[in-house]
């Protein structure tokens, strides 16, 4: 194929922009090259923009005529019980133990994270704080199955021991109320959430933590700040922003956890504070695989209703945690 | 040492604790803790660590602030909580591994390996994860043949070609969907590929899942690998006229490859332990299935799960060897990768 015919003669340059260069024959087909390599790139990053778009689109497509079929209100009603003649499937229940297990385990891994941050940044020896560094993030390589395995033969004997002793000496506490018997809780899934979501935190927060300029270090420790005083107001403040995107994240990745709960927890389909008794609640994610197997059609289609909240939750999570770390990355550089 | 310490604060001769008096201190809150364990109905090795944790930073926190003054007090008391932190960040890691450890090697056998649970019920001895080793590596295997070209050329776009709000809204949703939970990646395969087009539960339906989650994962860090890539070595190339995709396809890449191939093995070891969107797309199996397109399959974490809801000790036990094999792989993955990264030029 004549590739001259595709290419303005190199004469016809007319706005003389310098890196215009005129072409010969041979060049033109290279640049053909260039065009066919640059679409590819292109086609794949609009064809991974087509995957977001695509799961939103099949999610609803397979949920609709399982709302449709729906005898409950699925944003308003507690019962989960799809599989019926008469289908019944509400998603209240679902999202507030998925938002209170999150919250609890947020709230365990988030200064436990920033202290292990901290002592990667500030506190270990040098030498050692690469090592150490990497100790930690073997933390995240741990399969979720098998901390869901480690959870429930030997995190719950403990976890009941525990429950027991703060329903009995601080039962007054909105969270612990109980009724004697314990395990297999909101509390356990909380607590292996909180280590599945610590390496998160604390590896995001010690790259903005070792961000922090040197001079404005120094100049703290120069007015005779001690560590700590230096840490509070120029480490900390600096590293506000990044901390709070990494605790968006880590938030992210506990709402969407499965397995590790599914194993762990005691499901039931109750909005309760409960937190230390099992059959206290349920997440959107853990249904989705304990109720799997058994589904029905419109059972299935309830479960990927389900997922299309969960989507949605942790879409908007991430988006405001991306934007929050976008944004002082811009201001940073 | 028992010399006071150059002062730092306040006046110019100021007392400071000797490392001695807080190692006392510590002596003392331990012989207190113990006294109190035995005398309430306190009771556990955690329980112990944890009180006599707080007992000790009340303690120093108050021998200090009237040794040394408020601020050096508080200093310490945040110094003690950080190495606190960190310890106890490392107990569940040392725990489920030594715990994985002890558990797995009871099946650690020729069996295990070699068999699959094909006419093995809960109950027997015996049986293997053959199967579910094949499933795994199949189904990786595909989704790191699907997702490795894709993320590479997103990768190439974003960093060689894009500019303007394009690039910049496609490298936000990489971000984005490196946050899509795994559950939700499964369901979307499920919707799509098996209850939109029909296919049917399938290994490669896993792989599909798989690839959503890590294609964001290696376009990630293969996009800051194409950034490390030093510009005088793009310049040079165009320079001598070679054009840019030649450029990106023979000398970007090339120099960039030791941190992509570390990108990709974290990919691999991330996605190898999923389980969430391997059950909804390749539902398991018992027994061997030799090729990904034959129907439902199992897969190593998925072996696991399963195993474990049984309540016989025998399946259990496979459960925790299945565990301890998944770890000695992702663990032996994470270290190649390290030590490949320390190995190149470029990256750290």
């Amino acid at each position: 194929m004549s590739s001259l015919s595709t290419t303005p003669p190199p004469s016809v340059s007319p706005d003389g922009r310098a890196g215009t260069l005129p072409r010969t024959g041979g060049r033109s087909s290279e640049r053909r090259g260039d065009r066919v390599f640059r679409g590819l790139s292109l086609g794949a990053g609009l064809s991974l923009l087509g995957i977001i778009v695509a799961i939103a689109v099949f999610l609803v497509v397979q949920a609709v005529p399982a709302l449709r079929d729906n005898t409950a209100s699925f944003l308003t009603d507690t019962v989960w019980d799809p599989n019926a003649a008469s289908p019944a499937f509400g998603i209240v229940a679902l999202a507030f133990g998925t938002v209170l297990s999150s919250l609890l385990a947020l709230a365990m891994a988030l200064p436990v994270a920033l202290g292990v941050a901290l002592f990667i940044s500030h506190y270990a020896p040098r030498r050692l704080a690469g090592p150490l560094g990497y100790v930690v993030d073997l933390l995240a390589a741990v399969p979720s199955v098998v901390y869901g395995l480690w959870g429930i033969f030997f995190l719950n004997d403990k976890v009941i021991d525990t429950s027991a002793f703060l329903a009995e000496h601080v039962g007054w506490f909105p969270l612990f109320g109980a009724d004697g018997i314990y395990g297999r809780s909101v509390f356990l899934a909380s607590i292996v959430l909180a280590i599945m979501i610590l390496p998160i935190i604390a590896s995001l927060s010690r790259e903005v933590f070792l961000q922090v300029p040197t001079s404005q270090q120094e100049a703290a420790l120069a007015l005779g700040a001690t560590r700590w005083e230096m840490i509070r107001t120029a480490v900390l403040p600096f590293g506000k922003p990044g901390v709070i995107g990494a605790t968006m994240l880590g938030l992210g990745r506990a709402l969407g956890e499965t397995i590790a709960v599914a194993i762990v927890l005691s499901p039931a389909f109750v909005v309760s504070l409960d937190i230390l008794t099992p059959n206290s609640g349920n997440t959107i994610a853990a249904n989705i695989a304990l109720g799997f197997a058994e589904a029905s059609s419109t059972g299935r289609g309830a479960l990927i209703a389900s997922g299309l909240v969960l989507f949605a939750i942790t879409l908007v999570v991430n988006v405001l945690a991306r934007a929050i770390i976008h944004r002082r990355r811009e201001f940073t550089a | 040492m028992t010399s006071v310490r150059t002062p730092v604060i306040g006046g110019l001769q100021q007392a400071a604790l000797p490392r001695r008096a807080v190692a006392g201190l510590a002596a003392a809150v331990v012989a207190v803790t113990a006294l109190l364990f035995s005398v309430t109905d306190l009771q556990g090795t955690a329980g112990f660590v944890v009180v006599a944790t707080l007992l000790h930073l009340a303690a120093q926190t108050v021998l200090s602030r009237v040794v040394e003054g408020p601020r050096r007090a508080a200093d310490r008391l945040v110094t003690t909580a950080v190495v606190a932190a960190f310890l106890l960040a490392l107990a569940p890691l040392v725990s489920v591994l030594l715990y994985t450890l002890q558990n797995g090697l009871e099946r650690f056998d020729w069996d295990f390996f070699y068999r699959s649970l094909r006419s093995i019920g809960a109950r027997d001895a015996g049986g293997g994860a053959n199967h579910a080793i094949v499933g795994t590596l199949q189904q990786v295997g595909l989704a790191t043949l699907m997702s490795v070209p894709l993320g590479l050329l997103v990768a190439v776009y974003v960093v060689e070609y894009g500019r303007g709000r394009l690039a910049a809204t496609i490298r936000f949703f990489v971000d984005v969907m490196t946050g899509i939970p795994s559950i939700v990646a499964g369901l979307f395969v499920l919707s799509f590929w098996i209850l939109g087009l029909g296919f049917g539960y399938s290994g490669f339906a896993a792989a599909l899942a798989l690839t959503v989650l890590m294609l964001p994962v290696i376009v990630r860090s293969a996009e800051e690998m194409l950034k490390l890539v030093p510009n005088d070595l793009r310049e040079a190339s165009l320079a001598l006229g070679v054009p840019r995709w030649k450029t990106v396809v023979r000398i970007v890449l090339p120099t960039a490859l030791p941190g992509i191939v570390t990108g990709v093995m974290l990919a691999v070891a991330r996605v190898m332990g999923e389980t969430a969107p391997v059950l909804l797309t390749a539902f398991g199996a018992a027994s061997i299935v030799r090729t990904p397109f034959d129907g439902p399959q199992s897969s190593l974490p998925l072996f696991i799960y399963q195993e474990a809801a049984s309540p016989q000790q025998t399946a259990i036990d496979r459960a925790w060897t299945a565990a301890l094999t998944l770890i000695l792989v992702i663990m032996v993955l994470n270290l190649l990768a390290r030590l490949i990264t320390r190995r190149s030029k470029i990256g750290r």
